[in-house]
């Protein structure tokens, strides 16, 4: 780089750079600028969330927060959907690793024969249309009379997130080394001693990368939450919903709810970005 | 498991010998079970109860009126148009965001896969659409930024000169995909971004040495390193976008010119049309096409499953 010729190339590969940096950046706000108008929205007047030239008059401070978590006799309100979506979530992805390491074990520590077709009927159900099922899910929660609870959401969601969970947790299972088993097999050490001494310790980043993709998933997941459940157990997607109006303008106060439905989900992918992506990537691509 | 001889004397300590190899195949299977078993009830089953309705006619909401037909069900489904632009908006919908989504996540993940100032900040930015609630995301999309009167993008529309477009009622596909790509494009970006990164800087330091241009090492190298990368993006986000009912739903009310596969079985059933025998075998088929390209787009990336 230091010889006659190189400083122009210098000078042009700097500017390349700094092009670079700014088509970053740019492409980072514009991604971001809807999320971001969102927020401003949701603290503006009705009047103000709509109008055909876009104003930043933000004075309504929290009065849509307000308007949106207000309970209503007759309606379904923001704390009782966030309880029932706060324990459908924990739940369903409690159970999901509860079946799920013990099974990525069997496929990556000490294998069953035919891991490999196995793990592909895992990842196949995932293409299943959950359409094709839901009649018979439908059907059968209705005879069991677990329609509109808790329970058949947890259910299903389980059944949503194991596949993605049993893949990903392979992956992060077969990078353990081998000698750090085999030695404390030798030890005597048997099944869950070996789980939780030896392999836990050194697979919980991925443990909690799966966990929290399962909670992503599990949180923002509609379609099954509107066809299996009424009233009583209706999640803060439906929530959502509720806030458009066929009277009246509500930009704002759909902007206020939708704040608060995606607040925990991005909070918690903010802070775990890099752990995300690793659990997806690694293993997979190895 | 060579070791177990099939002649018909068995020698006792050959018989030992494989009890205990099967035994052992057990304790190998075991932690495997009840996660096979749960998958098997909650996605299979169904399945085969579908098949079943399939072959009735039965209109839920009148009692009695399940009944065996045979194959009828399946007779509708081949000349129903709409059923055939559901399959083509699926189509739509799922290949084309997963083809721009991983094109822009492309030049994106390049642009990131430097240091600069801010970079970790401009990441969170980036990532954040893939974290927003689908249904919220429609909604603001819908109702903030593609109104036909007060959409932000229309303001910017008329800004250079165009006149308002009502985007989601005049074009609901585009609308869908547009969503689409802006919640799919952070994923795609970051999984690229990892494979990106994977690269050896020492190897492509030496091509740069060796007088490559950056076309050449990026059709030559980064593209063959990145292969495994872009094939788990498409895989993944195939799953999901098949699967998009939320946004169908959600930000075009489900308009016949976006309606997907999902959406139209929901609607022919528990979304209103209660026809259960019918809508039953719109399923089957779509499960039966599901299986055949399933199969096809797993052995093409069979590379992701090659253990170490």
């Amino acid at each position: 780089m230091s010889e006659g010729s190189k400083p122009v190339i210098v000078g042009q590969r700097r500017w390349m750079a700094n092009v670079a940096n700014v088509a970053a950046w740019a492409a980072g706000l514009l991604f971001f600028f809807p999320v971001f108008w969102m927020v401003i929205t949701s603290f503006k007047t009705e009047q103000n969330a709509q109008t055909e030239i876009p104003n930043l008059h933000l004075n309504a401070g929290l009065e849509r927060f307000r308007d949106v978590t207000k309970s209503a006799p007759g309606t379904l309100t923001f704390v009782k959907a966030f309880g029932t979506s706060a324990t459908v979530v924990l739940v369903s992805t409690l159970i999901v690793l509860i079946l799920a390491v013990p099974a990525a074990y069997a496929l990556a520590i000490r294998q069953v024969t035919k891991w490999r077709d196995v793990l592909l009927f895992f990842i196949s159900t995932k293409f299943l249309p959950i359409a094709a099922a839901i009649l018979p899910l439908y059907t059968i929660s209705q005879k069991l009379h677990l329609l509109d609870t808790k329970a058949v959401l947890i259910i299903v969601y389980v059944s949503m997130n194991l596949p993605l969970a049993v893949w990903m947790l392979r992956s992060f299972f077969a990078e353990v080394p081998r000698d750090l088993l085999e030695a404390a097999e030798i030890d005597g050490a048997g099944f869950f001693s070996r789980l939780r001494n030896v392999l836990l310790p050194i697979v919980a980043p991925g443990i909690s990368a799966t966990a929290l993709l399962c909670f992503i998933f599990a949180w923002n997941e509609f379609f099954l939450a509107v066809n299996l459940t009424s009233f009583k157990s209706q999640t803060i997607p439906i929530w959502v919903t509720t806030m458009i109006s066929t009277r009246g303008q509500f930009l704002a106060k759909l902007s206020a709810a939708s704040t608060l439905a995606c607040i925990p989900v991005v909070l918690a992918g903010w802070v775990a970005q890099k752990r995300l992506v690793r659990g997806l990537t690694m293993g997979a691509v190895k | 498991m060579t070791t177990v001889s099939s002649t018909s004397s068995v020698s006792p300590d050959s018989k030992i010998r494989r009890t205990s190899v099967r035994r052992q195949q057990w304790s190998r299977r075991l932690p495997l079970m009840p996660a096979l078993i749960f998958t098997i009830v909650v996605t299979q089953l169904p399945f085969v109860i579908t098949i079943w309705y399939s072959l009735h006619k039965w209109d839920f909401l009148t009692p009695g009126s399940f009944k065996f037909i045979g194959l009828k069900n399946y007779v509708k489904p081949i000349s129903d148009q709409f059923f055939r632009a559901a399959t083509l908006h699926t189509v739509v919908i799922t290949g084309g965001t997963v083809v721009i989504a991983i094109v822009i996540g492309t030049a994106l993940a390049m642009l990131m896969d430097r240091q600069f100032l801010g970079q970790g900040m401009v990441r969170t930015l980036l990532i954040t659409p893939f974290l927003i609630m689908p249904v919220a995301a429609s909604l603001i999309w819908r109702h903030g930024f593609l109104d036909a009167t007060y959409g932000f993008l229309n303001w910017i529309l008329r800004g250079i000169g165009f006149s308002n477009v009502a985007f989601t009622t005049r074009y609901p596909l585009l609308s869908v995909v547009i969503v689409l790509v802006w919640q799919w494009t952070p994923f795609m970006m970051l999984i690229i971004l990892a494979g990106l990164q994977s690269q050896s800087g020492e190897i492509l330091e030496a091509a740069r040495v060796d007088g490559a241009s950056g076309i050449t090492i990026f059709r030559h190298m980064t593209v063959p390193h990145l292969r495994p990368y872009l094939e788990l993006g498409g895989l993944l986000g195939s799953i999901y976008l098949l699967q998009a009912f939320d946004t169908v739903d959600q930000l075009v009310g489900g308009a016949p010119d976006a309606r997907n596969v999902p959406y139209f079985i929901y609607q022919r059933s528990i979304g209103g049309g209660w026809k259960f025998g019918q809508a039953s075998a719109y399923g089957v088929l779509v499960v039966i096409a599901t299986i055949i390209l399933a199969n096809v787009a797993l052995r093409l990336i069979s590379s992701l499953l090659e253990s170490q």
